[in-house]
């Protein structure tokens, strides 16, 4: 296997949806050096009104929150040795860290110093609770970089790998602890504004829900892409490992679903739900096809196909991305006043940085062991 | 003790001196666009004073105009610097609630946590940075009021410390029934530096009143207080989780071993 992968070129095959794939990423490379340049009101529709759009809730937020797949499957696969599921911990953890890496060129673009970005590195703003998700999310990507070092130092780099797989259960170990934390911390960013975002996503318990989302989307996430993977690589990752994968999802999402009533109940808000408001719709909507729908698919047997595995991870990780969105934009449109847009731009650039991973993707899985990786758990199951 | 301004709208004439002042101070650009006295004035990172004309109804029904004048409340326990990752708002000893540009990053964090929306942006500028009133913390750190407080004709402010003020302005509305009983910024987010009184109640001149009577940063505190010993206990578990099931595991194949064998 190894002197197979020695003799083996760099490879990356182009095809037409790869061409658009660079344009858009090309396109976007020049608005977000431009932007570096000029600054944020020349290419975003952001104002006083809004600091916050598109760029902080979907390329941060969601990109998080979907990257949650591979703390998840750390702690199932390497912590909790479940080693039925060895067959999803590599891709899993990849999609992890090509996630994480454009949240942080998310973030680099967003913010107005960014020559600036390592101050909090020195000046410890410690009662903020972006202050921890800073330091989690940085320490994170590191401690990705270096798993990732395990599998790329089967090609490159040859010698060290046994000091890679080594480290391997340290870091582990703690690149669980990291983003269970900072996943938390980013719902925490918004218990400030309890007199600002909407009631029925604000909650003194608001880091729970990022949390536990967090969590039951991973499997999610894995199961769009082994669904898209398996398409474009015909390497298919057997039904029952995925089945049993989204139930850990079903019984995460049953536990939601509930103290999510329980607490709107709690607070004396639950009334709001079927209010008919702009701000309720959203809210039942993202309720009832990102998490009460998908419980109903995870527990019947449409879950038993792999149409039936996409839609539920397509379902979820949509609901998810609806939740983030709705937390950071439409719960926050009442207090603000006005509405936001975001710009051409900002959609591009945020369009751009997907395909840039989904790019990166392809480009690792063709050439290191992502997919094959111990190919005997796939044929014996 | 902290010191702090009380402000009487009932006397305003809303000439808008305390502006021009500010503008003088703090050396910010005039801004055609943007005036900082009329009907439809807004804070913005030139204007960190404006003061807006309130067209309303008095006790007896009768129109009438008021002028209030917005800027930073400099809350006791301020939401932004409890924000800020890098310390670049922090409140001081004498009261005002200051802004260290070279600390800033940039992340609008500040500007999404301000229950009254204070801070504001250069949006224009390339490498923009928060701006807003910083009470003229220099000229109070030496004992005298804020440049806006020191410039008013009117007798609209009264300069001093916090304590101080707020009884006085208890007395104020006590003796005289034309003032509604509310001091605003008394409980408002844990109380500010800046207090008002008013003959018209607060919420029809545009003040904020449902906000919380809480600090804002009592919100995040047990949060941020639990998160080491969080990491530290689920690190041990983890720790504990490893070495448990990959030892049963071990053992499970051993045995299954056992029985073929």
């Amino acid at each position: 296997m190894a002197s197979h992968a020695q003799a083996q070129k760099w490879s990356f095959r182009i095809t037409p949806i790869r061409v658009l794939l660079l344009l858009l990423s090309a396109v976007a490379t020049a608005i977000i050096i431009y932007r570096l340049v000029t600054g944020l009101g020349t290419v975003t529709n952001l104002n006083d009104e809004w600091p916050w759009g598109l760029w902080i809730g979907f390329d941060v937020l969601c990109g998080v929150a979907l990257a949650g797949g591979g703390y998840g499957t750390a702690l199932i696969v390497h912590v909790l040795h479940r080693d039925y599921f060895h067959p999803i911990a590599r891709s899993a953890m990849l999609t992890s860290l090509i996630g994480y890496l454009l949240v942080m060129a998310g973030l680099f673009l967003d913010i107005g110093q960014w020559f600036n970005f390592w101050r909090p590195f020195v000046s410890w703003g410690h009662s903020s609770v972006l202050f921890e998700v800073f330091w989690c999310v940085s320490c994170y990507t590191t401690v990705q970089i270096l798993e990732f070092g395990e599998i790329a130092t089967e090609r490159v780099g040859k010698r060290f790998h046994n000091i890679f797989k080594a480290a391997l259960p340290v870091l582990m170990i703690v690149g669980i602890i990291f983003p269970t934390l900072h996943q938390s911390s980013l719902g925490a960013l918004y218990l400030l504004m309890v007199d600002k975002l909407y009631p029925l996503w604000w909650s003194p318990i608001i880091f729970l829900f990022f949390l536990m989302s967090s969590f039951f989307v991973g499997p999610a996430m894995i199961c769009v892409e082994t669904t898209l993977a398996g398409k474009a690589y015909d390497h298919w990752i057997p039904i029952p490992v995925l089945r049993k994968l989204i139930r850990i999802s079903g019984y995460a999402m049953i536990v939601y679903l509930v103290l999510k009533i329980f607490d709107l109940a709690n607070r004396g808000v639950f009334n709001l739900v079927f209010s008919g408001t702009f701000e309720a719709n959203m809210f039942l909507i993202e309720m009832i096809f990102g998490i009460i729908i998908p419980i109903f698919i995870c527990f019947s047997n449409f879950s038993a196909s792999r149409s039936g595995l996409f839609t539920f991870g397509l379902l979820v990780s949509l609901g998810v991305v609806l939740n983030r969105m709705n937390v950071v934009i439409t719960g926050m449109i009442r207090s603000t006043g006005v509405s936001y847009v975001p710009s051409l731009a900002e959609f591009t650039v945020s369009a751009g940085l997907v395909a840039m991973g989904v790019l990166a993707y392809c480009f690792i899985v063709e050439n290191f062991r992502i997919l094959e990786h111990e190919e005997h758990h796939g044929h014996a199951a | 003790m902290s010191k702090g301004v009380l402000v009487d709208l009932t006397k305003c004439v809303g000439c808008g001196s305390c502006t021009v002042a500010c503008k003088l101070y703090n050396d910010t650009k005039w801004d055609e666009k943007q005036p900082t006295v009329g009907p439809n004035v807004k804070l913005s990172d030139k204007n960190w004073t404006v003061v807006k004309f309130h067209e309303v109804k008095d006790k007896e029904g009768r129109p009438v105009w008021r002028f209030v004048k917005q800027q930073c409340f400099h809350c006791k326990e301020p939401a932004c610097a409890s924000a800020c990752f890098a310390k670049a708002f922090q409140k001081t000893k004498e009261g005002p609630v200051i802004y260290y540009p070279h600390l800033c990053v940039g992340c609008r964090y500040c500007m999404v946590a301000c229950p009254f929306n204070v801070p504001k942006y250069e949006w224009e500028k390339p490498f923009p940075l928060v701006t807003k009133c910083m009470m003229c913390s220099n000229k109070v750190a030496k004992g005298e009021a804020p440049a806006c407080v020191s410039v008013c004709p009117a007798g609209v402010f009264k300069y001093g410390d916090r304590e101080e003020l707020l009884k006085e302005a208890k007395a104020i509305i006590a003796k005289d029934p034309k003032y509604v009983k509310h001091i605003f910024g008394e409980q408002e987010v844990g109380g500010t530096e800046w207090i008002y009184i008013s003959d018209i109640p607060f919420e029809q001149l545009g003040f904020k009143t449902n906000v919380t009577k809480r600090p804002l940063p009592s919100y995040t505190a047990a949060y941020m207080h639990a998160t080491p010993y969080v990491g530290i206990a689920w690190g041990v578990v983890l720790t504990g989780l490893y070495h448990y099931t990959k030892r049963r595991n071990q053992i499970a194949k051993e045995n299954n071993k056992n029985i073929k064998a």
